[in-house]
């Protein structure tokens, strides 16, 4: 037995450290899925007509959709008729300002390490914070407002709003788009929606972060970012959840639109509770990530470090419309144990002069399946596309999996598209070389994933490189010495 | 500081190590010379503690402590130093990233603060002088897309950081130019204090021209057959290792 599996034997997983759950009053719908579900919700949030209309097209379509069998995961079939797909922390009234939120709302989220109190939070960065199924707050609006950006909930959005809401709901991933994004249209809860103008560089981080809470709650949150001619954002999300025996749905969508010469970075950092060590319990993560370079030299860059969920299905695509414009994604996935993960990105060369990139780092331990699933397209008018994409695959151990599945589909002669795949094995050879020099073989580890994921790391917002970084030891920790 | 008492170890059931014994006192130099597949890098391996190996009789003892029952990583942190023979690549690690965790973990082990960022560096500084090696070569990834020569500067420039008791250079100038081998003799000369005790092994005795040893073993066949002084490297170098074969199958016949 080589060294890789001895130490893989010894070591005992290490428990995710954001498995609690705390009790608090909550508003829920009841439990099952019908239009009057759809109904109470809409009225619940107090929505305008047309956006219950919009749900209800939206569910009628998911009535006519199977689920999708094609990704190279496997889970039991979900029940989507047993599942609550509202629940809110009750408020004692509603907060106008983040001084107002319920205290005991505020301390799960400093134990989670994300103060909402503006005084104490590092400077540069705005939050909002979805607690199950509503925003719970947002920090720094009023600096953010004097630049014309706007950074709220969705509900609040819908209701401050409309009109812009109206205008890009649904513009990027159309309700019926699959269906998992058909289900979240009907019963979407909140999410957050960031506007920026013309011309306005966002002067901080704009960050979300995610939590659920309530047993057997899905959790459903859509994002909708408007980047407007000639301006920038930097977008971060953050997830967590207990840990708890049953597995919990969540389907996010997120639409980015960006107008000419506009820059959107979106960051993420996913760390949903992966399950125990025997696979039992974590979150399903079926998530329909979309942006559209509408302008020319528009450009959206998506960065993803995926350590968490029993279950992830995610792709991350851009739409590359406007000539010039620019897509990106950068990945890392990290599985331990049973978690399954099946993710990628599209890149859809539309206009002329396109070009796109792709790095993908997997990282497989344990009795994982690490999935990567990648298509490029070039279509008919995208004349001097350009695609690059880098798929790398580490295996520790020999009882996971890695998978890459790249499909190219061109329709102008001018394309130039390169695909580079490389899977290599965390050496034994690195580990003793780390050991002899003092280092033990945990701390070895770390290093050599955050040496072979720096690509990606380097993408990430300072603060947000550090986290990811201490995650990935931390996911990893107990599956090679 | 260093006693091995008839050490045998084998690799995947392999005897490889027949029975050797080596008593190294603090500021001696010893050569190890021996033909290609004779166990000198095995030698290296298991007194660095690697795995694979499996020590099947004897014992080794270094400053006092049983050896053979520290983990490989403790016995870094006791002093054993080894330069490989073929140094690892590890891409996107940058060497002073890496030598930063490897002298913060060894001083948390000795009981030390560790080394802030400023420290370190001018550690660093003061090191890569003595090396003569190119800090732009350090910034890069560990030894990714090193030249061969440029990796054996690299792990001398590491036995510079940490500093070891026990330093143990497997062929570490095999792939040298003259002038670097120079720099890499130097290098290690000036490290050399009254504590600490050096292996060098090597096939060549250009090399103990400038680090020159008190005494030159020659490994055959998982055993020390000949020790002697610095002649011997001079005498192998003119006749080769037959006659050294002949003396042993005469004794054992
Ligand atoms: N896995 C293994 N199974 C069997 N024999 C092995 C194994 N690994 C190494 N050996 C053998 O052990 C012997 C000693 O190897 P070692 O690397 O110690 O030699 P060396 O003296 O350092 O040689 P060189 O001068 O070429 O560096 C060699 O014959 C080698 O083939
Ligand atoms: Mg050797």
């Amino acid at each position: 037995m080589s060294k890789d599996n001895e130490i893989l034997e010894e070591f005992t997983s290490k428990e995710y450290e954001h498995g609690w759950s705390v009790d608090y009053e909550a508003d829920e719908a009841p439990i099952g899925l019908t239009e009057d579900t759809i109904r109470w919700i809409s009225s619940k949030k107090e929505e305008p007509k047309w956006l219950l209309d919009w749900r209800l097209k939206a569910f009628r379509h998911w009535e006519t959709m199977e689920e999708p069998s094609w990704p190279n995961v496997s889970y039991p079939k979900i029940d989507y008729q047993a599942l609550r797909y509202y629940s809110a922390p009750k408020q004692k009234s509603k907060p106008s300002n983040i001084n107002e939120v319920d205290p005991e709302l505020l301390k799960i989220y400093d134990r989670l390490g994300i103060s909402l109190n503006e005084q104490k939070r590092l400077q540069g960065i705005a939050v909002d914070a979805v607690l199950d199924s509503v925003s719970v707050g947002t920090t720094f609006k009023d600096t953010l407002s004097k630049l014309g950006v706007i950074f709220c909930s969705f509900s609040e959005a819908v209701k401050e709003h409309p009109d812009l809401v109206k205008k890009y709901l649904g513009s990027v991933v159309p309700s019926t788009d699959n269906y998992f994004a058909a289900l979240n249209s009907a019963v979407f809860s909140d999410g957050s929606f960031c506007y920026i103008p013309k011309g306005v560089r966002c002067p901080m981080e704009l960050s979300t972060y995610f939590r659920i809470n309530a047993a057997n709650t899905g959790q459903f949150e859509r994002t909708l970012i408007i980047a407007e001619d000639k301006s920038y954002v930097s977008y971060l999300e953050g997830c967590t959840a207990p840990q708890r025996d049953e597995n919990q749905l969540h389907a996010a969508v997120v639409e980015i639109y960006a107008a000419e010469n506009a820059q959107v970075k979106y960051s993420t950092v996913q760390n949903w509770y992966p399950g125990d060590k025997n696979g039992k319990g974590g979150i399903y993560n079926f998530v329909t990530k979309r942006g559209i370079c509408a302008g020319n030299h528009s450009k959206i860059s998506w960065t993803q470090v995926e350590t968490g969920s029993a279950v992830t299905w995610k792709y991350p695509s851009c739409i590359l419309k406007g000539d010039n414009s620019v897509g990106e994604f950068y990945s890392v996935a990290v599985t331990n144990n049973y978690q399954q993960a099946d993710t990628g990105t599209k890149m859809i060369h539309i206009g002329k002069n396109t070009r796109s990139r792709i790095v993908s780092k997997g990282i497989s331990a344990g009795k994982s399946q690490n999935s990567y699933r990648g298509q490029v397209q070039v279509m008919k008018r995208a004349t001097n596309a350009r695609n690059f994409s880098q798929c790398d695959s580490l295996l520790m151990g020999d009882r996971c999996g890695a998978h890459t599945f790249p499909y190219i589909d061109i329709h102008n002669s001018s394309a130039k598209v390169e695909h580079e795949a490389t899977t290599s094995k965390i050496g034994e050879d690195q580990i003793f070389y780390c050991n002899q020099r003092g280092i033990n073989s945990e701390d070895a580890v770390a290093l050599i994933v955050n040496g072979y994921a720096k690509e990606v790391l380097n993408q990430l917002p300072m603060e947000f490189a550090v986290e990811a970084q201490k995650l990935l030891a931390l996911t990893l920790e107990g599956s090679v010495g | 500081m260093l006693s091995i008492k008839n050490l045998h170890a084998s690799i995947e059931g392999t005897p490889i190590l027949k029975g050797i014994s080596l008593e190294i006192k603090p500021g001696e130099v010893h050569a190890i010379m021996g033909p290609n597949g004779s166990g000198k890098s095995t030698l290296a391996s298991v007194l660095a503690g690697r795995e694979e190996y499996e020590v099947t009789e004897g014992e080794v003892y270094f400053k006092g402590k049983n050896l053979l029952e520290l983990s490989p990583e403790d016995r870094a942190r006791e002093g054993v130093f080894l330069a490989f023979q073929y140094p690892v690549e590890i891409p996107g690690v940058s060497s002073t990233n890496f030598l930063r965790t490897a002298v913060n973990q060894v001083r948390e082990y000795r009981g030390q603060e560790p080394l802030d960022a400023v420290k370190f560096l001018s550690l660093m500084k003061e090191k890569m002088k003595l090396v003569e090696i190119d800090q732009k070569l350090l910034s890069r990834a560990l030894n990714e897309g090193f030249s061969g020569g440029e990796k054996k500067k690299n792990e001398i420039f590491q036995m510079a950081v940490l500093e070891p008791t026990l330093a143990i250079l497997d062929e570490t100038d095999s792939g040298l130019d003259i002038d670097a081998l120079k720099v890499v003799a130097n290098g290690v000369n000036q490290l050399k204090t009254k504590e600490n005790g050096t292996i060098v092994v090597t096939h060549y005795q250009r090399l103990l021209d400038y680090i020159v040893p008190d005494y030159v073993h020659v490994l055959f066949d998982g055993r020390i057959v000949k020790s002697g002084s610095k002649d011997l490297a001079l005498e192998l170098e003119d006749k080769g290792y037959d006659w050294i074969k002949e003396e042993v199958s005469g004794t054992t016949v």
